[in-house]
């Protein structure tokens, strides 16, 4: 993330709104409790002591309602697709979503299943694809680090509404 | 006892209904008539030397070749410490047997199962619904002349090219 204030030494800080509430965002991005499969192990690890995705300000929430960010961790069926699309509708506005792993990415190592539904990029936009089988807590890590930064290049002000649903850049 | 005594024990009770018998593969099977097979399983779960108590799996094969599906049958007796494996030949077109819901109550699911996957239809069954695949789903994709369909639900089933080059 980039610094956030333009500080005079010991006295004042100067800094834009923009950046003020981008920064709040960056730094409160509440991720749903969502696993779908063994990425999900790795995502719980990313949450645990080590990795510690809690220092970033993201913490689990149990419901889409009050969810920031989707993580969508592990192999997509069509069966559950459709209900993926379901929680995405019911996460607020501005929404972000990580596509965590071969499988959601393109299907992976499932993708000649007739079941397996060929990334999770075919039902909801996707900002940041994090590659790996299952990936490291450290990419996954660096996944929410990279949603950090597209939160902090957005302009509120002079572009009132952000397009739904759409991971949209200023 | 063994899978071999069964067999001739089963032919002495069901003369004709059951088929030919192989013992020489890990698990020795038996072919059955589709007719038979609810009688064949009481005789198998009630006669006090066999005792096969569980059906632990049901499942089925495509053979498109033979133009034929064959249900299999693992039964196995706790009391006995034996197991023995019955199948039965289906013509593909018209894959009808009857349930086995009245002898092992656990038949529900598996058939449903078998039913989801390779369309075959058993006769009889309470509840015979698919189990796994969503309920609007098309086909019976375990089959060998399942296709997939270019989407389903508004989801694209399309692959990746890269990938579609390779698999040719």
């Amino acid at each position: 993330m980039k610094p956030l204030l333009n500080s005079l030494p010991e006295t004042v800080f100067t800094t834009k709104v923009d950046d003020l509430l981008n920064w709040g965002r960056a730094s409160s991005q509440w991720y749903m409790l969502f696993g779908l499969a063994c990425c999900a192990i790795e995502l719980m690890q990313t949450g645990g002591p080590r990795a510690d995705l809690d220092r970033f300000g993201a913490v689990p929430r149990a419901t889409p309602r009050q969810s920031d960010l989707m993580i969508v961790a592990g192999t997509l069926t069509y069966k559950m697709a459709k209900r993926t699309k379901l929680l995405y509708d019911q996460m607020p506005d501005p929404k972000y979503v990580i596509s965590m792993g071969s499988c959601s990415n393109c299907g992976g190592l499932f993708q000649l299943a007739y079941s397996v539904c060929k990334g999770v990029d075919k039902i909801v936009p996707v900002d940041v694809y994090v590659p790996g089988c299952p990936p490291r807590p450290e990419a996954l890590t660096e996944g929410l680090l990279r949603i950090q930064d597209k939160m902090m290049r957005e302009r509120w002000l002079v572009k009132p509404s952000r397009p739904s649903g759409n991971g949209a850049e200023a | 006892m063994e899978v071999q005594e069964i067999y001739q024990q089963l032919e002495k009770q069901f003369p004709g209904k059951v088929g030919e018998f192989k013992g020489d593969v890990p698990e020795p099977y038996c072919t059955v008539s589709p007719e038979a097979i609810v009688e064949i399983s009481r005789f198998l779960r009630d006669d006090p030397n066999l005792k096969f108590e569980v059906l632990s799996d049901l499942t089925a094969l495509d053979w498109p070749k033979e133009e034929k599906i064959q249900v299999v049958y693992h039964l196995y007796s706790y009391s006995n410490k034996s197991q023995i494996v019955l199948k039965v030949d289906l013509p593909r077109d018209n894959s009808k047997i009857p349930t086995l819901e009245g002898v092992w109550k656990v038949a529900n699911w598996f058939e449903r199962e078998v039913f989801d996957l390779f369309g075959v239809i058993f006769e009889g069954h309470s509840d015979l619904r698919r189990i796994m695949l969503p309920e609007d789903w098309v086909g019976h994709p375990l089959r060998k002349d399942y296709v997939e369909e270019e989407e389903y639900d508004g989801i694209s089933t399309q692959r990746a090219p890269l990938v579609e080059k390779l698999l040719r």
